[in-house]
């Protein structure tokens, strides 16, 4: 048992992550050229001088919700901001995420203190559960959801509830379920380009693209 | 695939670009457009979520911009666009979208929803889908130069009796002038009193200006229809005489739909730049203004709000203008709670408002507006936008509520100041 779920392991660290690291930035490429491909025709209207607005404005303007906005749909907003914020926290400041990301890339930076990352971790679990919830209960947002928002979640919340039961060595054996959790970030990583999950990247496009359609026009969006 | 289909797809097919796929690439499902949507706020229903609305586009970008749907569409797995899909899209792509874009503003991920309303209206058009009424008003903008079959003759007699009231001469078809003044029909038939207030103006600023026999019209149901080769034809018009007559400038009037035809889809339909520019009636109001050649006396003391036409504020960059003007003439003005850049529509631009199957759903839409009329405790609304005010008008009447709609180019001719002529002008 320990002997396989460790040969598991050292595929999942090795092999196993290369090859999903492989799939996710050809795939993600892959989505950003069809997307540029397509080209934008020119805009022969004379944009205004004086615009407040731009791309580059609402690629950060668009993380704030408008006034009167994060009333209308409090755990859209909040659930949000908490699991999208705790998961850039967990994967970005956690030690061990640290040594493995020094390991490909060759950099590092401190890392957040355990007992932070293991609140964070709550946090972010009980977020995902509350959107979920609110994925069935909202009429608008049942209504648009299909297999892939679902399926998008679940592979959101794997790598996540998997890596806090492997921190506490919870219900299954450390080294299997440390095996279990890299494995379901390979998962995360090779459905990143297939799923509505490719927004972590396209939204930087679909941003700019509005902002700068509205700063043409004078406002700022 | 029925000839009718296959043209709407291929419409649809030729529509894509950038934007829109980052945009569709970039959907998380939130909801969030919703909640700026009035069609959706007010009625409850959520198959008005403004995003839903572009299923039909969507599934042509999926499958002919993606890898994974190229794959999908080759093994039939794709969702296929068929006429039953556009047939039962239709009253959502037009009824349930006044294009205001309020959307647009608070979508997290930064789509343009109602750029692509826009763009797959050219399908539903292409496809035999758009409305009756739009299709009519198409066919009389093409036929006749206006959407409400007003002809030339038709605005001959309002210039006469606009020179009867005031005195002064209608230029017709002058060349050389400062500004090229267009109406829309909504003026020419209900609202004359705008023709008279500009003719004041122009006359006390002392600047030059003309109609155009041959290009008066300023609408464009082309447009809203999303029928771009006749959108073409009805901007071509104007360009045609702007340049013939070698103007300055250009003037939208109060109507948004007919700022953005000219001012933002004008050059891209014509596939160049003008060699004139284009402005909106309320910037070059704003202009004299602050050049000092448009002055106002006294200050009405009733208490007014202004309601922001979408596509001359959130869609067209004018905010500040109005609001300077109004201050001008109007001592007590109330903000609605969410206006400018993020007003709440009137429920009938976009094309709603010339196609009958959308009134009720309009009416019930309208009452975001009333509520926020309502919450100003104002009786006087001034907006700068015919369609806008007919609609205000029709709403308001619904509602059985005692409200007084008012033009601001009218209300800044009111209260000109008459002891000041275009001679002295300049100083402010």
């Amino acid at each position: 048992m320990n002997a396989t779920a460790m040969d598991l392991l050292i595929w999942a660290r090795g092999t196993g992550f290369s090859l999903a690291l492989a799939i996710a930035l050809f795939g993600l490429t892959l989505r950003v050229f069809e997307i540029l491909s397509l080209g934008r025709k020119h805009d022969f209207a004379p944009a205004r001088e004086d615009s407040p607005g731009s791309g580059l404005r609402t690629v950060f303007s668009r993380s704030l919700p408008l006034p009167g906005m994060a009333q209308k749909s409090p755990i859209t907003y909040f659930g949000g901001y908490v699991f999208h914020v705790g998961l850039l926290l967990v994967i970005v400041f956690f030690v061990p995420h640290i040594e493995a990301i020094r390991a490909v890339i060759g950099l590092s930076w401190p890392g957040l203190p355990t007992a932070v990352i293991d609140m964070v971790s709550v946090a972010t679990l009980l977020a995902l559960v509350a959107v979920l919830f609110d994925r069935r209960r909202n009429k608008v947002k049942r209504m648009l959801s299909g297999f892939g928002d679902y399926f998008a979640w679940g592979i959101t919340f794997l790598p996540m509830v998997t890596g806090y039961l492997a921190f506490h060595h919870l219900v299954l054996d450390y080294t299997l379920m440390l095996a279990i959790h890299i494995l379901s970030v390979e998962l995360l990583l090779i459905a990143l380009p297939f799923t509505k999950l490719t927004h972590v990247v396209t939204l930087f496009l679909a941003r700019w693209y509005n902002g700068d359609w509205f700063g043409r026009r004078g406002i700022a969006s | 695939m029925s000839a009718n289909l296959q043209r709407g797809y291929n419409a649809l097919k030729e529509v894509l670009d950038a934007p829109i796929a980052s945009y569709f690439s970039s959907c998380v499902h939130c909801g969030l457009c919703a909640e700026a949507c009035m069609f959706y706020t007010e009625s409850g229903n959520p198959k008005y979520t403004p995003i839903h609305k572009l299923e039909p586009l969507r599934r042509v970008w999926f499958q002919e911009a993606t890898l994974a749907g190229k794959l999908m569409r080759l093994v039939g797995l794709a969702k296929p666009v068929t006429d039953e899909l556009l047939a039962e899209w239709s009253p959502l792509v037009y009824d349930s979208c006044s294009l205001c874009g309020r959307c647009s503003m608070v979508c997290p991920v930064g789509n343009d929803i109602a750029y692509m309303v826009r763009k797959l209206r050219e399908g539903m058009a292409a496809s035999g889908n758009a409305p009756e009424g739009l299709v009519g008003a198409s066919k009389r903008t093409v036929a006749i130069g206006s959407p409400m079959g007003v002809k030339w003759p038709a605005v001959q007699a309002q210039i006469r009796h606009v020179q009867k009231d005031t005195g002064l001469t209608v230029p017709v078809d002058q060349a050389g002038v400062e500004y090229l003044v267009l109406m829309s029909s909504m003026e020419i038939m209900n609202y004359p009193e705008y023709l008279a207030a500009l003719t004041r103006i122009f006359h006390k600023a002392g600047a030059s200006w003309t109609l155009a026999s041959d290009a008066f019209e300023a609408t464009n149901s082309g447009i809203q229809i999303g029928a771009s080769d006749i959108a073409r034809e009805i901007v071509m018009r104007i360009v045609n005489a702007a340049e013939r007559l070698q103007v300055g400038t250009v003037v939208s009037p109060e109507c948004g739909h007919a700022f953005t035809a000219i001012r933002w889809e004008g050059p891209n339909l014509a596939g160049r730049t003008f060699g004139f520019k284009v402005k909106h009636i309320l910037e070059v109001l704003d202009e004299l203004r602050r050049s000092g050649r448009l002055r106002t006396k006294g200050n009405k003391s009733i208490p007014m709000t202004y309601h922001d036409p979408c596509q001359i504020a959130r869609r067209g960059g004018v905010v500040d203008q109005p609001r300077t003007l109004l201050q001008m003439v109007a001592s007590d003005v109330k903000e609605m709670d969410e206006h400018g850049a993020m007003n709440w529509c009137c429920g009938g631009g976009g094309g709603v408002s010339a196609n009958e199957r959308a009134e009720p759903l309009k009416l019930k839409a309208f009452a975001r507006k009333k509520a926020q009329i309502e919450q100003t405790g104002v009786k006087t609304l001034v907006t700068a936008c015919a369609n806008c005010r007919i609609t205000l008008e029709e709403g308001l009447e619904h509602y059985g509520m005692n409200i007084t709609v008012l033009g601001l180019t009218e209300l800044i001719a009111e209260s000109l100041d008459d002891e000041t002529t275009s001679a002295d002008g300049g100083a402010a």
